[in-house]
C-alpha cells in the first residue's frame, strides 16, 4: 500500500516555473511589508514614522515602475506562472496599476499628520478606551506606525487576489488582504470605541464570509475535481455531472466575493465599518478593496463560469437590483457623511455588478474603467471629509456641513465636484464609467436592468445634490466646524483624486484603451 | 484540453466506484473505536466512581484563563500575554505542518526545495523577531 509513496522518493519532483518579472510588483510590495515589520522591531520610536512613510511610498513607486517595465513587452494574451496559480494578463495588469495608484493616494492620507497632531491613528491601540491611560494618551503625538506595513500586506493581498487563477490562491489572498484591514479599522485616534466596534464587526462578518467562500470552494472541488478556474470551466462544458454541486458552490463563492465588494444584500457591515474606521483607512478600503473584490469577481465569472452564465445571471440580476435599491434609498436617510458615502458605495457596487454580468469584452473593459474612476473619486471624497473638523475630531454629521461654502469656498467646490462625479454628471469620470458599463449591459441584452439602474442613479443623485444644496444654500451654524488647512500629503491625495476624476471625464480614451487591452489568460 | 479533462473525469469515476471504497474500511473502524472509547469513558465514570464536589473540577480544562467573569479592575482588561503565547504556539504548529512534508520529500525537491523552505522559515521568523523585540516574550 505504501509503494506509490516509496516510489516517489527516488525521482525528482518537478519544480514550478516562476516568471519573476511578471510577479515582481507583488514581490516588491510583500517584501517591503516584511522589511517594514523588521523596522518596527528595531527602530526607536521617534524614527519610525519618517522611515515607514518613506519606505511605503518608495515601495509603491518601485512596484509601479516594475509594473510599467513589464507592461511594455508583456505577451498580449497574458501568462500564467507559479504552476498556473497566478495569471498575469491584461486585466490583472490594469487592476495592479489601479491598486498601486489608489494605494499611493491612501498612504498619503494615512501618513498625514498636519490635520490632526500625530495623525489619525492612536498612539497605543492596546490601551482600553475611556481609562486613565487612554485620557493621558490623547495629547500624545505618537501613532501606531504598524499601519504602514499592514497597508502593504493588504495591498499585496489585493494584487494577488485580482491575479489568482485558482480558488485556493484566491482564498489565501483574500485572507492576506482582509486580516490587516480588520486591524487597521480599530486604530482610530478619536472615537476609539466606535472604531473598535467597527473592527470587531468587520472581523466577525468577514470571518463568516470567508467560511462561505471556503465552503463554496469545497463544493466546486467536489464538482470539478480541481480548484483551478480553467478546470472548472472545462468541467462545466459538456458533462453530464449533476449541477447541484456546481451551483451550490457558485452561490457560496459569490457570497464571499460580494461581501468583500460590499454588494447588497451582503453589505450590512459597510456603513458601520466605514463610519468607525479612521477616515484614511475608510478611503483605502472603499477604493482598493472594491477594486480587488470586483477584479476577482470578474475573473471568476469570466474564466470559470462563462458557459453557465444563463443559469446564474438571474440571481445576480436580483443581487444587483437589491444593492442599487439599498444603496440609493437608505442613502437618502443618512445624516452622517461617512455613512452616506458608504451607502453610495453600496449603490455603486450594484452598478459595477451590472457591468460585471455582461460577459463580453465591453463588459470587462467598462467595469475595469468604472473601478478606476470610482476609486479615485471616493478616495478624494474621504480626503475632504477628514478636513472638516470640530473640537471632538471630524465633524461628520451633515448639519455641521451647512453653509460650508461660506467658510471654505474651495473645499465646498472640490466636494461638490466629487459628489457630482459620484452621481455621474457629464465631464466627470463617473458619467463615463456609468455610460460604458450600462452600454455594455445594453448590448448584452440586459435592457430592463439598465432602466432600473438609471432610475436608482437618479435616486442616488438626489442625496448627493442634497449635500451640495446644504453646503451652498444654508446658513452656517454659529458653532460650526472649522476647515483644517491640509498639509502636503492630504493636499496631494485630494489633488490626485480630483485630477484623475476630471481627466477620466474629459479624456477617457486613454484609460478605456488600456482597460480594453485584452482579456483574461485562459490557459492553465 | 477538453479531451484530457473528459478522460480524467472517467478515471476519477472509476476510482470512486466499488473496489476503491475498500481503503476507507480502516478509517471506519477507527471512527467506531474512537466513538466506542469515548462512550465507554464518559458513561463508566459516573457509574463506578465516587461523586465528590471539588471546585477545580469545574474550571476550564487546558484553556489557561477563566473566560468569565471578566475582571472589573483595569477596565475589564484581559491578560494579553496569554494570547500572545497561544498565538506563537499556533504559528510554530503551522510551521511544523509545512516542515514535515518538506522533510519527507526533501530528496526529491533538491536545491529548489532548500531555497523555498529557507525563505519560508526566514519569513516566518520576521513575526517572531517582532514579538520578541516588542516584549511579547517577557514573562512577569
Amino acid at each position: 500500500m505504501l509503494n506509490p509513496f516509496l516510489a516517489q522518493q527516488g525521482g525528482a519532483i518537478e519544480t514550478p516555473q516562476i516568471d519573476y518579472a511578471a510577479i515582481l510588483p507583488i514581490l516588491i510590495v510583500l517584501g517591503a511589508a516584511c522589511v517594514g515589520v523588521l523596522l518596527e522591531a528595531f527602530l526607536p520610536k521617534h524614527q519610525r514614522w519618517p522611515v515607514q512613510v518613506g519606505l511605503t511610498l518608495l515601495t509603491i513607486v518601485a512596484a509601479g515602475v516594475a509594473l510599467g517595465a513589464y507592461v511594455g513587452d508583456a505577451p498580449e494574451q497574458g501568462i500564467t506562472t507559479l504552476s498556473g496559480t497566478v495569471a498575469v494578463d491584461a486585466p490583472a495588469l490594469f487592476l495592479w496599476g489601479t491598486l498601486l495608484a489608489l494605494a499611493l493616494g491612501a498612504v498619503l492620507l494615512i501618513a498625514d499628520r498636519s490635520v490632526e497632531p500625530g495623525g489619525a491613528f492612536v498612539a497605543q491601540a492596546g490601551i482600553s478606551p475611556g481609562t486613565v491611560q487612554d485620557r493621558a494618551q490623547v495629547s500624545s503625538t505618537g501613532m501606531q506606525t504598524e499601519v504602514f506595513p499592514l497597508t502593504l500586506f493588504a495591498l499585496g493581498g489585493m494584487m494577488t487576489f485580482t491575479a489568482a487563477n485558482d480558488l485556493l490562491t484566491m482564498f489565501i489572498a483574500l485572507e492576506v488582504l482582509s486580516l490587516p484591514l480588520y486591524l487597521m479599522c480599530g486604530l482610530a485616534r478619536r472615537r476609539r470605541l466606535i472604531s473598535q466596534e467597527a473592527a470587531v464587526k468587520y472581523f466577525l462578518l468577514g470571518a463568516f464570509a470567508s467560511a462561505f467562500f471556503l465552503y463554496g470552494i469545497a463544493m466546486l472541488y467536489g464538482y470539478a475535481g480541481s480548484v483551478r478556474l480553467a478546470d472548472i470551466a472545462a468541467a462545466t462544458a459538456g458533462t453530464d455531472r449533476s449541477d447541484t454541486l456546481l451551483f451550490a458552490g457558485f452561490g457560496l463563492l459569490m457570497v464571499g466575493l460580494l461581501f468583500k465588494g460590499s454588494v447588497g444584500p451582503f453589505h450590512t457591515w459597510t456603513p458601520d465599518v466605514y463610519q468607525g474606521a479612521p477616515t484614511p483607512i475608510t478611503a483605502f478600503m472603499a477604493a482598493c478593496t472594491k477594486v480587488a473584490a470586483f477584479g476577482a469577481l470578474l475573473r471568476v465569472l469570466f474564466v470559470a463560469f462563462e458557459s453557465t452564465s444563463w443559469e446564474w445571471r438571474g440571481v445576480l440580476w436580483a443581487v444587483a437590483i437589491i444593492s442599487m435599491a439599498v444603496g440609493a434609498i437608505l442613502g437618502l436617510t443618512q445624516t452622517d457623511v461617512k455613512r452616506m458615502i458608504a451607502y453610495s458605495s453600496i449603490a455603486h457596487a450594484g452598478f459595477l455588478l451590472v457591468g460585471t454580468m455582461a460577459i463580453t469584452d465591453e463588459g470587462l473593459s467598462g467595469t475595469l474603467f468604472y473601478l478606476l474612476a470610482y476609486g479615485f473619486t471616493t478616495l478624494a471624497a474621504f480626503g475632504v471629509i477628514s478636513l472638516v473638523r470640530d473640537a471632538s475630531g471630524e465633524a461628520t454629521h451633515l448639519s455641521a456641513w451647512a453653509g460650508l461654502s461660506k467658510r471654505s469656498p474651495l473645499l465646498a467646490a472640490v466636494f461638490t465636484f466629487l459628489l457630482l462625479a459620484l452621481a455621474g454628471i457629464p465631464l466627470t469620470s463617473g458619467f463615463v464609467g456609468k455610460f460604458v458599463v450600462f452600454s455594455a449591459a445594453l448590448s448584452d441584452g440586459m435592457a430592463p436592468l439598465v432602466v432600473i439602474a438609471l432610475v436608482f442613479s437618479a435616486v442616488a443623485a438626489f442625496f448627493y445634490l442634497r449635500v451640495v444644496v446644504l453646503m451652498y444654500f444654508s446658513e452656517p451654524a454659529p458653532e460650526g466646524p472649522t476647515v483644517s488647512v491640509p498639509g502636503a500629503f492630504t493636499t496631494a491625495a485630494i489633488t490626485l483624486g480630483v485630477v484623475v476624476t476630471l481627466l477620466l471625464g474629459v479624456l477617457p480614451a486613454f484609460a478605456l484603451d488600456w482597460a480594453g487591452a485584452g482579456g483574461f489568460a485562459l490557459s492553465s | 484540453m477538453l479531451l484530457s479533462q473528459a478522460t480524467g473525469g472517467a478515471a476519477l469515476a472509476q476510482e470512486g466506484a466499488g473496489p476503491g471504497l475498500d481503503m476507507y474500511l480502516p478509517l471506519v473502524i477507527l471512527f467506531a473505536l474512537a466513538l466506542g472509547f469515548a462512550l465507554f469513558s464518559v458513561l463508566l465514570g459516573p457509574l463506578v466512581g465516587p461523586s465528590r464536589f471539588n471546585k477545580a473540577k469545574l474550571s476550564a480544562y487546558e484553556c489557561g484563563i477563566e473566560p468569565s467573569p471578566q475582571p472589573v479592575v483595569g477596565g475589564g482588561r484581559m491578560p494579553v500575554a496569554y494570547y500572545v503565547t497561544a498565538m506563537l504556539f499556533i504559528l510554530f504548529d503551522i510551521e511544523m505542518v509545512f516542515l514535515f512534508p518538506y522533510a519527507v520529500s526533501a530528496d526529491a525537491l533538491g536545491l529548489w526545495g532548500v531555497a523555498a523552505i529557507t525563505l519560508f522559515i526566514a519569513t516566518f521568523f520576521i513575526a517572531d523577531i517582532y514579538v520578541w523585540r516588542r516584549g511579547g516574550l517577557d514573562w512577569n
